[in-house]
């Protein structure tokens, strides 16, 4: 299991469950880390946290401890290619 | 037509919201509070549309918004303006206009989605559509209006393209019924879910509000939110979920998000952005060396204008306020009305003027980072310190503010979106060392330290000391913001979930315009408690006056113009004008005050005279060394740089012959000012800007606490071991 936190930046990835704390899950969802959602880290803040992230055409940053609780699967493919974010909107499990 | 219809504004964060309210409303923009809540409520009304068909509205902000969703009263604002209160007349004259980001369209549709939920009639306004050309992208508006049965509108804020067409487009939808719900496939598991959550909404009269609020109900609903529901509501969402096998959360965003996905597939054309815009600045502008070097060199751009070029303008507000004092004593006769207008009112004015400098200055500034998207990187930055102590990372301006001045850092605390992290922020601020703290150090430095050697050399005793109040003041603010954090403001973990804006120019209009908003809360809200204050702080070491004392040197004052002339007789008098003062002071209430608080402050090594220095301090700090001077029959037009004062106090003695201002003592008074909440505007604008007079008090009495504990402390342990008596 690989979590948003640990990929590096360039690294894409899609989002299979995301399982904070109750109300900042809610949020994340609502801003559109949705399951099945593609997403890319971009960077890491000068002191290693927080992150940035690229999600449906826009940047966001968040904690480690929130990145923590985002199960995704990364894509080996080569980053900075294909289309954007604009996933289907259902886990596929 | 019964009311003035209602037009409510609402979008994203950085959608250009503010940029519309302006162009629309010009300056008839009035800024006020939300009941309850300290956000600001900027309503404005305004004529749309020209001719025969034009109308006045009401148009009104909602703060930004990712979606309705709500866990504090703060954060409930935009669902209550929408979807709250709502009686079916009133209904009628009631539009919502969502702005949208025209290049990043998914999330600004959520929003529309979930407005359109509510019912109500709606125009949807496509912004940014400059950069969105600019980018490649096709958007076909007139299909995803018919998509969502409301008009969609392409505009340009900035540049006031568009603005006409929203207009004809909100008084074509005032009087319409609302467009039909959005055909959301949200499954059997939320559809029954909002069945039963609606049921406890059963006072709504209309069934697509009912649900509509229930499934903002079953999205806000949370152990520990701050929100104000119903206890039916509450518990039909509990049982909801808990009956419920599947994730709702999930389910109820993931059918928006459907539909918005498939809007966006439909309707717009082209990649978007495959890198954000201002990926390259951003690449240097959070560089680990490149970026924290740009950082501190805008912190300290932003530092400077505190500091220093606000200081000219500081000084023209005080020359007019000196200016305008001795006018009035030049044009009035003498006697206590004088007395008051002049050391009272005008006093008061000028204490509250004295701040509009910088608080423009911080809020321009502050504005200007928002508006161009750095803002969110200075948090991005800094997060990683900030959270160490339970600070969100855009808590680091306000604190910085905060060794210039309090007033304008805890009005600058407003940037922090969450009640919490905007609390304790403002509570823990006033402990940085503001520069009026500077006067009082400079004094007991000079005073106490003056002939002692260099410590590695070059640096003075003092210099070393002045260095320790600041590393200590900050270490207190650090530490009582995690304190403050795990105690009276605990709550869940706060969080950075944070959009990273791209970089736009931002507009001096909208700058003017806030900036002018937040000096103009201020005169009216804080201006007039500082007023107050400053005159009760002026009856209180004016009065009683005692005549046998007026009598005694009126006495001396004719002997001395019967036996004296020239340049003696002048300085004789100065000198009985001095000792009169001192001896009026000390027999007023503060004076009183200082004497009846000396057994209390004598283990900090402070007599009672310089505990009417502390009461007088509570106007404005650096007011410590004007009283001292009035105390010691110095007058009171000395400042810290003042040797004659300083003599004073190096010659001061307790009663039975000890020194009063020993180094040790010193050290215990600066250590007291470091701590102590000695200053009423700092109050003033807590109470204003956290909406309850709890927090000011909870702030003084902490504060003072930690003052008395810790200068204490120093003199007692200083005196034990004998340092520096
Ligand atoms: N290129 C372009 N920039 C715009 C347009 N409208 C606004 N802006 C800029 O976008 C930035 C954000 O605009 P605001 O009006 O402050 O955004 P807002 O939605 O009020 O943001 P919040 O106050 O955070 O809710 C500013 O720098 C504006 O100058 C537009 O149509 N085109």
């Amino acid at each position: 299991m690989t979590v948003l936190g640990d990929l590096d930046p360039g690294q894409r990835a899609r989002v299979q469950h995301v399982r904070c704390e109750p109300r900042v899950r809610r949020r994340l969802l609502e801003m559109g880390l949705l399951p099945g959602t593609e997403i890319e880290v971009i960077r890491r803040a000068p002191m290693g946290d927080p992150i940035e992230v690229r999600l449906r055409g826009y940047s966001l940053s968040l904690r480690h401890a929130e990145a923590a609780g985002v199960e995704v699967s990364p894509r080996s493919e080569s980053v900075r290619a294909g289309r954007p974010s604009t996933a289907s909107p259902l886990p596929a499990e | 037509m019964s009311e003035m219809p209602q037009v409510l504004v609402a979008g994203n964060p950085n959608a250009g919201k503010t940029t519309l309210f302006n162009q629309l409303a010009g300056t008839r923009a009035r800024t006020g509070n939300y009941p309850g809540v300290t956000v600001d409520r900027r309503t404005a009304r305004v004529t749309l549309g020209q001719g025969e068909g034009a109308r006045e509205v009401e148009l009104i902000d909602v703060p930004g918004t990712y979606s309705l969703t709500a866990s504090s009263p703060e954060e409930a604002i935009a669902v209550d303006a929408i979807l709250g209160t709502i009686t079916p007349e009133e209904a009628s004259t009631k539009a919502v206009v969502v702005v949208a980001d025209a290049t990043s369209l998914a999330r600004g549709l959520y929003l529309t989605l979930q407005v359109l939920e509510c019912g109500f009639p709606t125009v949807l306004g496509l912004n940014m559509m400059d950069e969105a050309r600019e980018l490649g992208l096709a958007i076909d508006s007139a299909g995803l209006s018919e998509a969502l049965g409301v008009p969609v509108v392409e505009m340009v804020a900035r540049r006031r393209e568009g603005m006409e067409a929203l207009s004809d487009a909100i008084l074509a939808v005032l009087d319409d019924d609302p467009p039909p719900p959005p055909a959301l496939a949200w499954g059997p598991a939320v559809e029954r879910a909002v069945e039963r959550v609606a049921e406890a909404y059963a006072d709504v009269p209309d069934p697509r509000r009912r649900e509509a609020w229930a499934r903002w109900a079953l999205m806000s609903e949370i152990d520990g939110d701050d929100l104000e529901l119903r206890p039916e509501v509450r518990a039909a969402c509990r049982a909801a979920r808990t009956e419920s096998a599947e994730d709702l959360d999930v389910q109820l965003v993931a059918a928006r998000y459907a539909e918005v996905d498939e809007l966006v597939r439909r309707h717009v054309e082209g990649e978007g952005p495959r890198t954000a815009r201002g990926d390259s600045l951003d690449r240097w502008l959070t560089h680990p060396v490149a970026g924290m070097l740009a950082f501190a060199l805008v912190m300290l751009m932003v530092f400077e204008a505190l500091f220093s070029w606000s200081e000219p303008l500081i000084g023209w507000v005080e020359e007019g306020i000196v200016f305008s004092q001795d006018f009035l004593r030049a044009s009035m006769p003498a006697g206590l009305f004088t007395d008051l207008l002049v050391e009272g009112v005008v006093a008061g004015v000028g204490n509250v003027l004295v701040f509009v400098p910088q608080i423009a200055l911080l809020f321009f500034l502050l504005g200007f980072l928002e508006d161009c998207g750095y803002l969110a990187r200075v948090a991005f930055v800094i997060d990683r310190l900030m959270k160490g102590v339970g600070l969100h990372g855009k808590a680091f301006v306000p604190l910085l503010g905060g060794f210039a001045c309090a007033v304008p850092a805890v009005m600058a605390t407003r940037t922090l979106s969450d009640r919490k992290d905007r609390l304790v922020t403002m509570l823990a601020l006033p402990l940085m060392s503001c520069s009026a703290r500077l006067p009082v150090y400079v004094l007991v430095v000079a005073t106490v330290f003056v002939h002692q050697g260099d410590v590695l050399g070059f640096l003075s005793v003092g210099a070393v000391a002045l260095l320790a109040m600041y590393g200590l003041s900050l270490g207190a603010t650090l530490g009582a913001a995690a304190i403050l954090r795990r105690t009276v403001l605990k709550g869940p973990r706060p969080t950075l979930v944070l959009e990273l804006p791209p970089y736009r120019w931002p507009l001096v209009r909208n700058l003017v315009a806030s900036t002018w908003a937040r000096v103009r809360t201020f005169l009216i809200d804080a201006g007039t408690v500082i007023l107050a204050l400053t005159i009760v702080l002026w009856a209180l070491l004016t009065f009683p006056k005692d005549p046998a004392v007026t009598e005694r040197f009126d006495a001396e004052r004719a002997e001395v113009t019967a036996s004296l002339a020239g340049e003696e007789r002048t300085e004789a008098l100065t000198a009985i004008d001095g000792a009169e003062a001192s001896a009026q002071l000390e027999r007023s209430a503060a004076g009183r005050l200082g004497k009846a608080i000396e057994p209390a402050i004598a283990p900090l090594g402070m007599d009672w005279r310089l505990g009417i220095g502390v009461i007088g301090a509570f106007a404005a700090r650096e007011v410590f060394v004007s009283t001292l001077g009035i105390v010691f029959g110095v007058g009171d037009e000395v400042d810290e740089e003042s040797e004659t004062l300083r003599e004073e106090l190096r010659a001061a003695k307790w009663p039975d012959g000890r020194s009063l201002m020993t180094p040790l003592a010193g050290v215990a008074l600066m250590v007291f000012f470091v701590f102590a909440c000695q200053c009423m505007s700092t109050i003033a604008v807590v109470r204003r800007e956290s909406g309850s007079w709890k927090w000011p008090i909870l702030m003084v009495v902490y504060m003072t606490v930690l003052a008395y504990v810790a200068a204490l402390a120093v003199f007692q342990v200083g005196s034990a071991m004998g340092w520096g008596v």
